[in-house]
């Protein structure tokens, strides 16, 4: 679980990196259905599944929300999420697995963008916050 | 046998002629021992991993960062055969390491994310998915051996 210490990390890293998460969600999706293809099945509803596009940037903004959002919620993921987890266990059924393979696409555009304050210490923080977004997400799966 | 684009050639060529293996190395192993805190559990006569500075600073995990570099430039010498090249050293990490190889997965995750900031926008999606190829095909020519 998230200690003191991360959650702060979090806070400190997300204030240098938040006015960014627009690029940052563009570039992560963009990178995702790039490296992993699999991935662009879940986008057959849009007429184009490519890098960069208007379907993507939009999509990768509104991802970056929910991050956004996950932050304020940091002491209690899973109430802090759970309508999030509703929709993509009912609505979106995005096998979790894929939430890890974002995670991992986030946390390299943020070391391209940010290399000198994602230190090994704001990734370890990153990271276990992130997979309690994905856990707090799939909370209400089954 | 694993096929390769002229792409995902050159692209693995161009990334380890431009890292400096003993930047790199060092990095991506610190960065391990930071990130997934149970693989120290393979470096107990390393020293001092008692924290992130301890760990940045301790001089065998930075020499053993760049063993672990240049035994993947074998890889890179040798892209079409990864298997074979790799079958003693398989056979150490099961054998004599103890290894288990989900570890291996875990430090290409953090080679990853050490090359793309080392790289920054020219580390595109293409470049990562070349690059994680090549790592995974190390990764899984490490585990062939253990039995």
């Amino acid at each position: 679980s998230l200690s003191e210490k991360n959650k702060a990390a979090v806070k400190a890293l997300w204030s240098k990196i938040g006015k960014s998460s627009d690029a940052i969600g563009n570039d992560a999706l963009s990178r995702m259905i790039v490296v992993y293809p699999q991935t662009k099945t879940y986008f057959s509803h849009w007429p184009e599944v490519t890098p960069g596009s208007p379907h993507i940037k939009a999509h990768g903004k509104k991802v970056m929300g929910g991050i956004a959002l996950a932050v304020t919620k940091i002491d209690d993921l899973k109430t802090g999420l759970s309508e999030l987890s509703e929709q993509h266990a009912y609505k979106l059924r995005v096998d979790p697995a894929n939430f890890k393979t974002l995670n991992h696409c986030i946390l390299v555009v943020i070391s391209t963008m940010f290399p000198k304050e994602f230190t090994p210490e704001a990734h370890v923080s990153l990271d276990k916050f992130l997979s309690g977004v994905a856990l707090a997400l799939a909370d209400r799966y089954r | 046998m694993v096929e390769w684009t002229d792409f995902e050639r050159n692209t693995i060529q161009d990334i380890f002629s431009r890292i400096e293996y003993d930047v790199v190395g060092p990095a991506a192993l610190a960065r391990c021992l930071v990130v997934y805190p149970w693989t120290q559990r393979y470096f107990g006569g390393f020293g001092n991993l008692y924290n992130a500075a301890a760990i940045k600073g301790n001089p065998m995990v930075s020499k053993h960062g760049t063993t672990i570099l240049n035994g993947l430039e074998r890889a890179v010498k040798n892209m079409d055969d990864i298997t074979n090249t790799y079958a003693e050293l398989s056979v150490l990490h099961s054998e004599k390491l103890h290894v288990d190889p989900d570890n291996f997965k875990l430090l290409a995750d953090c080679l990853t994310i050490v090359v793309a900031a080392q790289l920054g926008n020219e580390f595109t999606g293409e470049v990562q998915a070349a690059f994680q190829k090549f790592l995974a095909v190390v990764v899984s020519a490490l585990g062939r051996q253990y039995r």
